[in-house]
């Protein structure tokens, strides 16, 4: 029996109610968002119950909306069922003054290096991970480089002259 | 902010150099005297032991220099060396990210002198296209460098020319370089030594 998008959709709307909303399927994948403190609780639920499975995390992330006052910050969790193999994608929304999730690590080990990339980039704070820190960038890094605030270019390069690009 | 210097008085190789013409001396029927550093000079210019330090494109270049085509070998550069405590010439060729930074400062640490930098493409040189937050702008942030080549990446051409300007380097500059108050300087204001 293959599971669909509404069953899935179904299913998330009797167990949580308000607490999942704004579902879609943009290129035929369910999405939805989440309140941010269910988060653990709703990926529980999808591993566990015996008709959804979706015990296999293919990624973890994070997207800056910074005109989005208040809910800035958006954690994005893609899940596979690979018996059935049907992917979902949820997104739970923070303040990006108090960037504070809970971890998802106890419930799979790869949510690990996960965290800390989507922590390194966004500086979201995961409640509970065992080592929080830099991954991929240099620890002596101040920043969370993928926030919109911050300029792409690296601000001590000196020879990006406007003379060399006939503009001076 | 660096002055904006453009290439308006490109120096013409001379073919002589490159063919190894002898120093200046004395000949007679079975002997010849020069200058003991004019010999050692030409001693270690052709017989430059590289380290190539590859991270991407331009080592791709690097490696069709090395092949029988371009035939680096035909420099005296035969015997690529992969240990930096043997090697003279420190090829840095891709782009360097910040986490790198550290470990080719210390592969250049490693090197015993004398020592020679070579900053192969534009990523080494400048940080090329990659002016972003975690790539290193240019090798010349962490160690000194002898000879730029530019391009991205640089032909095989344009390497085989900076290392004969590097040779040139090897060849006419002070055998004792590493005592001249010049370089203790440079290496100071790296922080080294």
């Amino acid at each position: 029996m293959a599971i669909t998008n509404s069953y899935i959709q179904e299913k998330l709307i009797e167990k949580f109610g308000e607490g999942v909303a704004n579902f879609g399927e943009p290129y035929g994948m369910l999405t939805f968002e989440a309140q941010k403190d269910l988060n653990l609780k709703i990926l529980q639920f999808l591993y566990n119950e015996p008709t959804l499975q979706f015990q296999f995390m293919t990624d973890l992330t994070a997207v800056h909306y910074p005109n989005q006052v208040g809910r800035e910050l958006a954690v994005v969790y893609h899940l596979h069922n690979l018996v059935e193999n049907v992917r979902i994608r949820f997104k739970v929304f923070t303040d990006i003054n108090t960037p504070d999730i809970f971890t998802a690590t106890k419930l799979f080990e790869a949510a690990n290096w996960m965290e800390r990339e989507t922590y390194d980039f966004f500086g979201i704070n995961f409640v509970g991970h065992p080592n929080l820190k830099r991954v991929l960038n240099v620890d002596e890094m101040d920043y969370f480089p993928l926030r919109k605030e911050f300029p792409l270019e690296d601000q001590t390069r000196i020879d990006k002259d406007d003379e060399m690009f006939g503009r001076g | 902010m660096r002055p904006v210097r453009f290439n308006i008085n490109a120096k013409t190789a001379n073919i002589a150099d490159a063919i190894g013409a002898p120093p200046p001396g004395f000949a007679g029927e079975g002997f010849f005297t020069s200058k003991m550093s004019d010999v050692v000079g030409l001693a270690r210019a052709n017989s430059m032991w590289p380290l190539p330090f590859a991270t991407s494109c331009c080592g791709i270049e690097f490696m069709a220099t090395m092949a029988s085509h371009y035939d680096l070998a035909r420099f005296g550069a035969e015997r690529v060396g992969f240990s930096p405590r043997q090697c003279d010439l420190l090829m840095v060729m891709g782009t360097i990210a910040k986490k790198m930074g550290p470990v080719l400062r210390q592969v250049y640490l490693q090197m015993a002198e004398p020592r020679w930098v070579m900053a192969v493409g534009a990523c080494a040189s400048s940080g090329g296209i990659f002016d972003t937050y975690s790539v290193l702008q240019g090798i010349d942030q962490v160690i000194p460098v002898d000879v730029y080549v530019p391009g991205c990446p640089p032909r095989p051409e344009a390497i085989i020319d900076g290392f004969m300007r590097i040779q040139d380097l090897v060849g006419q500059e002070s055998i004792r370089r590493r005592n001249g108050e010049q370089y203790k300087a440079l290496l100071n204001s790296y922080g080294i030594e």
